[in-house]
């Protein structure tokens, strides 16, 4: 998108590194700053159609353009000298791009390549600024440049509707998928070989056939008219460089397939080879609402070989922390005259830990930060709470506490809780990150350097002595962004707060100084959210850049970026083993990607609309998310399926939060609502029989209403955050919208 | 067909374009205005679809002009400049010509930069939480509004609020008593608080029903021991209710046969022990509670009633409230209450008997600020031997003994300077300054200028243990006795010219009887009272205690005599502070009429035991402190 976006007016050198992340949807880049190498290969192996041979020389005179570009004259000789190009041929791609019927798969891999070489200069910004201009977007335009008679376009549309509304019913629906990328690309073409008119009335005849859940794009679609237009729109970019993905039955293709071959209808097979990805099953063809349930997404469906990779979605083993304090603690409360059942509870808690969970990773897979002192004593805070903690249930809902954020004026953009509840932070669209205490402990500084001097070292109560007291107070105001604060994230230990923010920076702020640590540079474009990993040291980062970069505490730059997404990365989020990470999209796609390799592992598509709330069941097995269409998808994470569609919100869900027990799952949203759903039924009646899980054709049972627990009401306040604490209370938080 | 589709987007006419080129001073071809036309309509919808994503972002419905100008910077295209008000721009058609603009209103910059009325920065972002919903039911109680209809409210709840605001306000005695033993420790009726609160708030409908007033007051108090209760903000409206029985001239006490002195009296414990209880839960709750006392105080338009219910509410509140409001408006007050009391006419009897509670109110308050300072320096003279644990135990000896003073998180050794200048700034015409230095002797001199013989201090710990002794009218009897007993002993006091103030009382003291209707109607609502007192208030006190179990009047008539000699028990032994340079011997004895009006006879056997029990624990615990002066008001406020 951005490549042609400074089209008209060229960027900023430092922006520049985000044209440059740009990828197609199927290469999974690794970013790594050590290595900076092109170390993964391209998944896609196989081009559809098209000949190879012409492919290679496609990407030849691509390499070529890259090195005369930067003036590698003598590379650029001997390159041609052996590949055996001509001049001529060289130039006429790349001055009027028109590479006549040229295959797909060349272009898209041109582009990819490209873009795999820009990555190189990614890892290490400003020392080779790659000027990205016109041709690269010729290459990308230029498979359009094939000239049908656009007259005929029309008829060539309604003649394959009429063929696929005469189809058998089982066919029909299938087939039925591919009106819309059909629908597009047509509309595309007419639009790049400047045929205004015919390209409006092929609009206006055609549009009203298309699923309703396309109506964004089509909007935006119908705002093209003009060749020039073109090169400006992200939309445009996403269809070109993914090729949309269909999956669809043996049958029902043969079936295609043969139609079109006998009425000669060139014109859709060359779109069907060169833009769709037909990704074809043996077996029954599926039913509309199979169907339905999984499109929506930009670039269609995800490929089945994409969800192949194990993931291991276990939690890691649990560190052996001694618990001396807790039996002191228990026969403090057994004077107090509440007799507890010592045991029981532990010994579960314990054994659960210390079982080997098959599906966990490596301990040791991502390396992990030790655990200090601090860490095992909120450990053991942590499971002496959880042994108070109230079992949820359909019969025993939560109560729900709200924090209502009064005189936001300045608009309050993002939440979060510490996960002992004892914090709250908010981002404001003001750009300032505001720090609550909301237990009656008041947030205090640190001395200054001159007091810390003069104070016992070796007193017990060290700790104690060097916050400054006259510093106490309920909130802390921290100044440092340059746009509206989008994220906010409390580092596990309390001692660190994330913000993200439309300047493109995130930022690390002390909870003990109260002032900025380090400002996180790389995404150049505003960042959409943030979040530290639940071991602390890691955190993530997604934005408009459509990448999420992984990021250690103390490495100015990204460990890994995980690129793929066709737009913006709305919201991040890690896996409670810390060794995945989720990323929700306006691309309408949630993806998953391993942190140790940069791999994109899943990509789950299902949604209608950009996704904005990504939660990780608390055994890490599945995962919800949320949308602004007002769904809530639940996700296998192991299989990479869809098990439950929770219906019901009206408006964009921007809180998921599992109890920690994870049998209830809370949705709050801009309807002023928040929702209990029982998570605990909804993965209960999966059904996860070898056929499901080998094709991924999934019946979703209908059954929102029967899930839905409890609907509450605020008082005309969106829900912005939602937080169990460890004892399950669930705490909600949002501003008073008074209009 | 374009012409559906073009009604899907606005549109900027060629016209338009030419018109904005010409004002830049360029022309246009038309075919040049319709491309640039249609090219700028594009732009737009592209700005906008991308701004609409700012909008999510900020998690918002309404597209801002900020969301725009964002999704223009990051295409690196100019801003648009003053379009960004929090309102809604008005957008206007003009009625000639087909023409719409948004309103643009001229700002006169220098009228704006001199304006007097800055306008006030917005209130400070912060963050309230409450219970929405409890255990996924609805929370129906309403939150912090006092409600006027009892509707709301579940079948038995309601029933249950029926039957208690009609025993406690209805005929029967004990009925009454059982309804507030059963509010006193229900745990169900938090629902029910507010409604309460709501019949509470009713005194000032009620101020001629002197015994409805005493009901509601009784109401409170059940209310605030309730342990199941959490007041919340709630005390302040019962708060205010009390200062409204203790402060305002209530109708009913134009009838001079009415006891109002008892209602204010028992009031201002009563405020003293919320305060003391639940003071916590409201901020500044004491600051405002001393201000207003000290306003009535310093209003000379106020009846005599009210100044009584400022001072003893003051005494209620402890001796260090006393000392900061009371002491340094003093001289003021003075003079206003010593033309009352000078005053020998018939038709000021009625005022000047008024005057004469004022007095002895006055005098009990400074006596008990005399004494407890005495202690509080002897104390913090032990405990500076001692080292640390010295200044605790001051602390706590203060503490202790002036229940109603003040939070704990206000120490005692340093004079709080945010109360000081909180009160100053709330107009208090008294420099408050002052009072901080004033040491112990020159406060008694100056206490002694005014008082004279009158003012006498028995230093024993027993009895400053008795705590809060309703301050008693007891100036009429003293100033009768005082010539008989004390005076004799005294001659080097009398050499004081107030003294004559003093003794210029007590033969008016002698002829007040008659004034006043009194003793009949004590005669014939306690028959059994024998009556060393003719005084005219004692009436309802001493029906109070003559009610109360264990405490006959023989019984305070055979202590009375006793306690002229230092109480054996009464605490340990090391008092022997000298004031003045008088023994402290001497001033026990002018003390006697004071104190033995007070309640503190029967107590003298509890509390000295009480005291002498903790006082090896002194310093350490401040629990202990606290139940006790709660069972110490259950004593003044039975049911």
């Amino acid at each position: 998108m951005a490549a042609v976006q400074d089209g008209p007016k060229e960027l900023d050198a430092e922006k520049e590194t985000k044209p440059e992340i740009l990828s197609d949807g199927t290469s999974n880049l690794l970013g790594n700053t050590a290595s900076g190498t092109l170390s993964s290969s391209p998944l896609t192996a196989a081009p559809a159609g098209g000949a190879t041979k012409m492919e290679d020389q496609q990407t030849l005179i691509a390499v070529l353009q890259f090195l005369k570009r930067n003036k590698l004259s003598e590379s650029v000789e001997i390159l041609r000298r052996e590949a055996g190009l001509g001049e001529h041929q060289e130039d006429s791609q790349a001055t009027d791009g028109s590479g006549g019927g040229k295959g797909d798969g060349d272009g898209g891999d041109a582009n990819s390549l490209l873009s795999r070489v820009s990555i190189t200069s990614a890892a290490a910004p400003q020392s080779m600024p790659v000027k990205k201009d016109q041709p690269d977007v010729s290459v990308v335009l230029s498979a359009y440049s094939q000239q049908g008679d656009p007259s005929l376009y029309q008829v060539y549309y309604s003649g394959l509707k009429n063929f696929i509304e005469s189809v058998l019913d089982c066919h029909r629906a299938e087939l039925s998928q591919l009106f819309y990328p059909l629908f597009v690309h047509m509309y595309l073409e007419l639009v790049y070989n400047n045929h205004e008119t015919k390209a409006k009335a092929f609009f206006d005849k055609f549009s009203g056939d298309q699923e309703c859940y396309y109506q964004d794009d089509l909007r935006i679609l119908c705002s093209l008219t003009k060749k020039e237009h073109l090169k400006g729109n992200e939309v445009l970019l996403d269809f070109r460089t993914s090729r949309f993905v269909l999956r669809i039955s043996r049958d029902s293709y043969q079936l295609l397939k043969r139609h079109l071959q006998e009425r000669h209808n060139n014109q859709i097979w060359n779109i069907i080879q060169e833009h769709l990805y037909i990704d074809i099953f043996d077996g029954m063809p599926r039913s509309k609402s199979q169907i339905d349930s999984m499109s929506g997404s930009l670039a269609g469906e995800a490929r089945r070989e994409v969800n192949k990779a194990k993931v291991f979605y276990g939690l890691l083993k649990e560190p052996e922390i001694e618990v001396p304090l807790d039996d002191e603690d228990d026969e403090a409360e057994n004077e107090e005259g509440k007799p507890k059942k010592k045991k029981t509870k532990k010994d579960s808690l314990g054994s659960k830990s210390k079982k080997q969970d098959p599906n966990a990773p490596q301990q040791n897979r991502i390396p992990l930060p030790e655990l200090k002192d601090s860490d095992k004593l909120d450990k053991i805070m942590y499971m002496k709470e959880s042994t108070k903690r109230i079992r949820l249930g359909p019969e025993n809902l939560p109560s729900i506490c709200f924090y209502t954020f009064l005189n936001a004026f300045q608009g309050l953009t993002a939440v979060d809780f510490t996960d002992d509840s004892s914090l709250l932070a908010g981002g404001f669209a003001d750009s300032t990150v505001r720090v609550w205490s909301v237990t009656p402990k008041k947030l205090r500084k640190v001395k200054s350097t001159a007091e810390l001097n003069v104070i016992d070292k070796e007193s017990d109560d060290v700790l104690e002595r060097i916050m400054d007291e006259k510093t106490a107070s309920e909130s802390k105001i921290l100044h440092g962004h340059s746009g509206p604060v989008y994220g906010v994230s409390f580092s596990p230990d309390r001692n660190y707060l994330l913000s993200s923010s439309e300047d493109g920076t995130v930022r690390l702020w002390s909870l003990q100084t109260f002032t900025c640590l380090v400002g996180y540079k790389g995404h150049n474009y505003p960042v959409w959210d943030t979040q530290f990993s639940p071991f602390g040291y890691y955190f993530v980062s997604g934005g408009h850049d459509r990448v999420a970069r992984l990021w250690a505490m103390d490495h100015y730059q990204p460990l890994r970026i995980f690129a793929g997404h066709l737009a913006d990365v709305t919201c991040t989020r890690f896996h409670p083993n810390s060794n995945y990470v989720a990323t929700g999209s306006t691309d309408r796609t949630v993806r998953l990607w391993d942190v140790l390799n940069g791999n994109c592992v899943r990509i789950l598509t299902g949604h209608k609309g950009p996704i904005h709330s990504l939660a990780f069941s608390p055994n890490g097995k599945f995962l919800a998310s949320g949308s602004t269409d007002g769904r809530v998808l639940l996700w296998d994470i192991g299989h990479g399926l869809m098990i439950g569609e929770l219906k019901g919100h009206t408006d964009t869900i921007y809180a998921l939060k599992f109890s920690r027990d994870g049998e209830i799952l809370a949705s709050g949203s801009m309807d002023n609502t928040v929702r209990l759903w029982d998570s605990m039924k909804a993965f209960d009646e999966v059904e996860t029989d070898d056929f499901t899980a080998t094709t991924g054709h999934i019946h979703l049972p209908d059954n929102s209403q029967e899930l839905l627990l409890g609907m509450y009401h605020s008082k005309s306040t969106p829900v912005t955050h939602l937080h169990f604490t460890r004892r399950n209370l669930l705490l909600a938080a949002g501003t008073y919208n008074s209009q | 067909m374009t012409e559906r589709e073009e009604r899907r987007f606005a549109e900027v006419p060629r016209e338009s374009i030419k018109l904005m080129a010409e004002s830049s001073g360029v022309e246009l071809s038309e075919e040049v205005a319709a491309l640039l036309a249609e090219d700028v309509c594009y732009r737009l919808r592209e700005a906008t679809q991308n701004s609409s994503q700012f909008m999510r972002h900020a998690k918002r419905r309404k597209l801002s002009v900020e969301d725009l100008n964002r999704a223009l910077r990051w295409s690196n295209t100019e801003t648009i400049c003053g379009y960004g008000a929090q309102d809604a721009l008005p957008f206007r058609p003009l009625k000639e010509g087909e023409l719409f603009f948004v309103e643009d209103r001229e700002i006169n910059l220098v009228e704006l930069a001199l304006a007097t009325n800055i306008p006030k920065g917005c209130a400070e972002t912060m963050v309230r939480v409450h219970v929405s919903y409890l255990d996924g039911k609805g929370n129906l109680e309403p939150q912090g509004t006092v409600p006027t209809a009892v509707q709301s409210l579940s079948e038995d709840l309601l029933k249950y609020y029926q039957q208690i605001t009609r025993a406690i306000l209805g005929e029967d005695p004990h009925l009454m008593k059982v309804a507030l033993l059963d509010l006193q420790s229900n745990s169900k009726i938090a629902a029910l608080l507010p409604y309460f609160v709501y019949v509470i708030s009713g005194v000032k409908s009620v101020s001629h029903d002197l015994d409805q007033l005493n009901r509601l007051l009784h109401m409170v108090k059940s209310l605030v021991q309730n342990p199941y209760l959490y007041l919340g903000s709630y005390v302040r409206s019962l708060v205010s209710s009390v200062m409204y029985c203790i402060l305002e001239p209530l109708a009913a006490s134009i009838n001079p046969l009415n006891d109002h002195w008892t209602l204010r009296d028992y009031a201002a414990l009563l405020l003293s022990h919320i305060f003391w209880t639940h003071g916590d839960l409201v901020s500044g709750l004491y600051h405002q509670i001393l201000l207003s006392l000290q306003k009535v105080l310093s209003d000379p338009v106020r009846p005599l009633c009210s100044h009584y219910g400022a001072v003893v509410g003051l005494h209620a509140l402890g001796w260090k409230a006393v000392e900061r409001v009371l002491y340094p408006h003093l001289p003021a007050y003075w003079a206003n209450l010593q033309a009352v009391l000078d005053d020998y006419s018939v038709s000021n009897a009625q005022v000047k008997a008024d005057g004469h509670k004022v007095y002895g109110a006055i005098l009990v308050a400074v006596e008990r600020l005399l004494k407890m300072k005495a202690l509080s320096l002897t104390l913090a003279a032990e405990g500076s031997g001692a080292g640390l644990p010295g200044t605790t135990t001051g602390a706590v000896s203060f503490r202790e003994n002036s229940p109603g003073l003040s939070p704990p998180p206000e120490p005692l050794s340093e004079p709080p300077l945010g109360i000081a200048s909180h009160l100053q700034a709330g107009g208090a015409g008294c420099p408050w300054e002052e009072w901080t230095p004033v040491s112990l002797p020159a406060m008694y001199c100056e206490l002694y200028s005014f008082f004279g013989d009158s003012l006498a201090v028995r230093f024993s710990t027993g009895l400053p243990l008795g705590g809060v002794p309703p301050p008693g009218p007891c100036q009429p009897l003293e100033g009768r006795k005082e010539p008989a007993s004390s005076a004799p002993n005294l001659e080097n006091t009398r050499k004081m010219p107030q003294l004559t103030a003093s003794m210029n009382i007590s033969p008016r003291q002698d002829g007040s009887p008659r004034m006043e209707p009194q003793p009949p109607s004590l005669a014939a609502t306690v028959p059994g009272r024998s009556l060393a007192r003719s005084s005219s208030s004692s009436v309802s006190r001493s029906r109070s205690s003559s009610s109360r179990p264990g405490r006959s009047t023989s019984q305070s008539r055979d202590i009375f005599p006793k306690a002229r000699f230092p109480l054996p028990q009464a605490g340990p032994p090391a008092f022997s502070f000298i004031i003045g340079g008088r023994q402290m011997g001497r001033r026990c004895q002018g003390r006697r009429f004071q104190t033995s009006f007070s309640p503190t006879p029967p107590l003298t056997t509890h509390p000295p035991r009480a005291y002498a029990h903790k006082l090896p624990v002194i310093g350490r615990v401040s629990k202990p402190v606290r139940r006790w002066t709660c069972s110490h008001y259950s004593l003044h406020l039975p049911l």
